[in-house]
């Protein structure tokens, strides 16, 4: 980020060589992406990996898959006609007896560091049996179904409150690149130390202010009980219920994003070819959209990336604080009932959306910065 | 040590920095004080003990200071002990001759009641001593207007315990009314209102041999307790309020230590290297920063161990390959080419020497500030794990005060104190260490000096 090249100016190129450059663009986008892609399922597989690991020293990922085996085997068991004539004692050794050559078969007496890439391979695919005593609401026991059932309340929070940070913090961040020095600048500055503290940390004195002193807003929770009939008073509800959560992510996290981001702008307004486009006579909207705003939105976006690493580790604790019915709350539950394939499967699934995330704002990156080139590094270098 | 008071003489520019320092000193203030007065065995037995330990503690009371901010003031609690006499609040009468027993005696418990809440419940505890026969003790209960109320007649054992509360027939003799409002209210009030003055509990007991004795204690219960309140289990909220400051200091800066130096060696052996090493610490630092830190030590949490220590070695672990190893390898990299490392080499010292003795003290100076930054969010780090119910089990911490408040609902059934209290410190800590950080890294990052 300390590199400084002039940008290319749209106007002074002409138009064969803007559409060999877009052609060009598009080329250099794709490999771009394509790279980024394969480096970031190699980090998802290790972090997935690092998971079993983690799960199988104990023995876990071992025990779900043998317990697993006994329940199949029981109600197969249980339900055909050839074993109704034996004694529970008979019917157990039988069990077991179909249970270890079901365990040789599918290679559970293999040493660990081969099977590990079997458990790697079916963790990948969020293939991870049964729960242990949780269901979803829906009632079925399937890890996959009771994590892809919570995921799209974790995204509605988690996309809107950043998206609405992201733009806040940009427009703010400019208005006080502007206004540099002035009051509001200063109290954003003194008020960044305050990201320190997390987001449910803030979700707290927020539930206290506007649920139970003023009693404005409900306690936590995605929709009211019972849920409304129509879809209008459905959304308003769900509106209703989202602003605490939002705000506190944004809250969180806001000051210190604008006190970066206004300090970035003004690293860069100090750069010559901003002055030589004060000294053209352009008006101060056009170099701030095209001098000040164009090469400061790589940087913008990296350090994005790493606020939403952050905000996520964040949102399984501010979910539990709020009662959001999402992935941080199945997590919490999961820890409480000590539903182990739960917990790794919610692992799985965080390594996924922290990859997933860093992959779309890379891609953002490749989009607005016209350097990106492949091997040339990533956009933390 | 002369860059240390440089970078003091510096800070002084920034008033936030100079706050911030003082929030650390009064932090670390405390955390002497609550490991001087309270002894870790002390702590854990407070925190965690029975029925003996809280037994006097009223339950969810709030903390003694709500009343200066409230206009209804709450109840506070009485611990009157017959043991420890003192003229005006416990009175021992003795009528050598009675008509009945051996010997007489009457304990006269004054309480000066001016609150406008009724107390939560009322306990009395007896210790009979007696040779032979149980001493027969009848209760009554004098107002502040003069009326006189039968509580009730029963016979002394050695550990006789009388809650007035699950008293059915005192109820009944209230007409329905619960004891602790019955015995406080105005007569016919509706809702009660409780009476102010001085209330008085008489315990006549009659004993039947000349060594035989009576010794009791009466326990009001109020709504308030203390300096800091209690939960839900009784217990005085002091204790983990003030022991959760070492413990989160001490967390925070063992975890940032930790961390830093070793990421300050990954960086110095990849700059040293080069090439392969320094390439796949490079990518290691990659897929470092993109694992799911807080899923992974939720399942160390469940699966192994939560023993603070245990989280600790694993957050360094995790931290090893940190962001900050590009910051540390931008300046190695300049180091490298310093003319002294070229005098080590030819003298003919080791790799590892060089980057023991060479390389890493010559950023040691940066620990600092680097240590200021980590170190809030290695203490929320914690308080998030305790909130997530996987804190140490022994520990008293600020994370378990909130983990047990949220459990028990306290903000949607109005015990604010019982957030707020930690709340606020472990703000507090985080903006110390913040605000120190900031005007830190602005001396340090001579880039971002100007704005």
């Amino acid at each position: 980020m300390a590199e400084t090249t002039v940008p290319i100016q749209p106007e002074s190129s002409p138009a064969a060589a803007q559409k060999k450059a877009s052609s060009g663009a598009l080329n250099r986008i794709l490999k771009y992406t394509l790279v980024r892609t394969i480096v970031l399922f190699i980090t998802v597989v290790v972090g997935i990996y690092l998971t079993i690991l983690i799960a199988n020293m104990g023995g876990h990922v071992d025990n779900i898959r043998k317990a697993q085996i006994r329940e199949g085997l029981a109600v197969a068991v249980g339900l055909s006609d050839e074993f109704r004539q034996l004694t529970p004692e008979m019917r157990r050794q039988t069990i077991e007896a179909l249970a270890l050559e079901e365990e040789r078969r599918i290679g559970l007496d293999q040493p660990f560091i081969l099977r590990s890439f079997g458990f790697l391979k079916n963790a990948l695919t969020m293939n991870l049996g049964f729960a242990e005593s949780m269901s979803s609401d829906s009632g079925s026991r399937t890890v996959r179904l009771i994590i892809l059932e919570r995921l799209p309340s974790t995204l509605v929070l988690f996309a809107t409150a950043n998206i609405f940070l992201f733009f806040l913090s940009i427009f703010a961040a400019l208005i006080l690149s502007r206004n540099y020095g002035s009051v509001i600048d200063r109290f954003v500055v003194a008020m960044a130390p305050t990201s320190a503290a997390p987001g449910w940390f803030y979700g707290i004195f927020l539930i206290l202010i506007f649920a139970a002193l003023l009693g404005w807003l409900p306690f936590g929770g995605m929709v009211s009980a019972p849920p409304p009939e129509s879809k209008l008073l459905y959304a308003a509800s769900l509106l209703r219920h989202m602003i605490l959560p939002t705000a506190a992510i944004v809250v969180s996290t806001v000051f210190l994003t604008i006190y970066t981001w206004r300090t970035f702008f003004l690293i860069y307004s100090s750069e010559d070819y901003v002055e030589m486009a004060k000294a053209k006579g352009l008006t101060s909207r056009m170099i701030e959209r095209r001098y000040i705003l164009r090469p400061t939105l790589p940087t913008i976006i990296t350090t994005f990336a790493l606020t939403l690493i952050n905000l996520w580790t964040g949102a399984i604790i501010l979910e539990t604080v709020f009662n959001w019915p999402g992935l941080g709350r199945l997590l919490f539950r999961a820890i409480g009932l000590f539903d182990t394939p739960v917990i790794v499967g919610s692992t799985v699934i965080y390594a996924y959306l922290l990859a997933i995330t860093v992959f779309l704002l890379d891609f953002i990156y490749a989009l607005v910065d016209p350097r990106v080139k492949v091997g040339g590094g990533g956009p933390k270098t | 040590m002369n860059w240390l008071r440089g970078t003091l003489q510096e800070l002084r520019k920034y008033p936030t920095a100079m706050l911030g320092l003082v929030v650390i000193l009064a932090l670390v203030l405390i955390s002497a004080y609550a490991l001087i007065t309270i002894p870790y065995s002390e702590a854990i037995r407070l925190w965690r003990g029975g029925e003996e330990v809280v037994r006097d503690y009223p339950k969810n009371a709030r903390p003694v200071w709500t009343n200066y901010f409230t206009r209804t003031k709450l109840a506070r609690s009485y611990i009157l002990d017959s043991r420890e006499e003192d003229g005006e609040a416990i009175m021992r009468v003795t009528e050598p001759e009675s008509s009945f027993a051996q010997k007489e005696e009457t304990i006269i418990f004054s309480i000066d009641f001016e609150y406008d809440t009724f107390p939560q419940e009322l306990i009395l505890y007896l210790n009979g001593r007696y040779s032979e026969k149980q001493p027969h003790v009848s209760v009554t209960w004098e107002t502040p207007d003069g009326r006189e109320i039968r509580i009730g007649e029963l016979s002394a054992g050695r550990n006789e315990t009388y809650r007035f509360n699950a008293d059915q027939r005192l109820e009944r003799r209230l007409r329905g009314v619960k004891p602790e409002i019955g015995l406080f209210a105005v007569p016919e009030s509706d809702p009660p209102v409780p009476l102010e003055g001085t209330y008085r509990l008489k315990v006549n007991s009659l004993l039947f041999d000349a060594d035989d004795g009576l010794d009791a204690r009466f326990v009001v219960y109020g709504q308030v307790y203390g300096l800091a309140g209690t939960d839900h289990r009784r217990r005085d909220l002091m204790v983990p309020l003030l022991w959760g400051t070492p413990v989160a200091l001490a967390f925070g800066l063992l975890a940032a230590v930790g961390s830093t130096l070793t990421t300050m060696i990954i960086a110095a052996v990849g700059v040293w290297y080069g090439g392969a090493v320094d390439g796949a610490i490079q990518r290691i630092t990659e897929v470092n920063l993109i694992l799911p830190v807080l899923p992974i030590l939720i399942m160390v949490g469940t699966f192994y161990s939560r023993s603070i220590w245990v989280i600790l070695g694993v957050v360094i672990l995790l931290g090893i390959f940190g962001a900050g190893i590009k910051t540390f390898r931008a300046i190695f990299l300049q180091v490298k080419e310093s003319p002294y490392i070229e005098a080590a080499q030819s003298y003919g010292a080791g790799s590892w020497r060089i980057i023991m003795v060479y390389l890493v003290p010559r950023i040691v100076p940066l620990l600092i500030p680097q240590l200021v930054v980590l170190i809030p969010g290695f203490v929320f780090l914690e308080a998030s794990l305790t909130v997530l119910g996987l804190g140490d089990p022994v520990l008293p911490t600020w994370g378990k005060i909130i983990n047990d408040a949220n459990n028990q609902g306290a903000l949607f059934n109005g015990y604010y104190y019982w957030v707020l209290q930690p709340a606020a410190l472990l703000m507090l800590t985080g903006l110390g260490f913040s605000m120190v950080g900031f005007a830190l890294d602005r001396i340090f990052n001579p880039r971002l000096r100007g704005v």
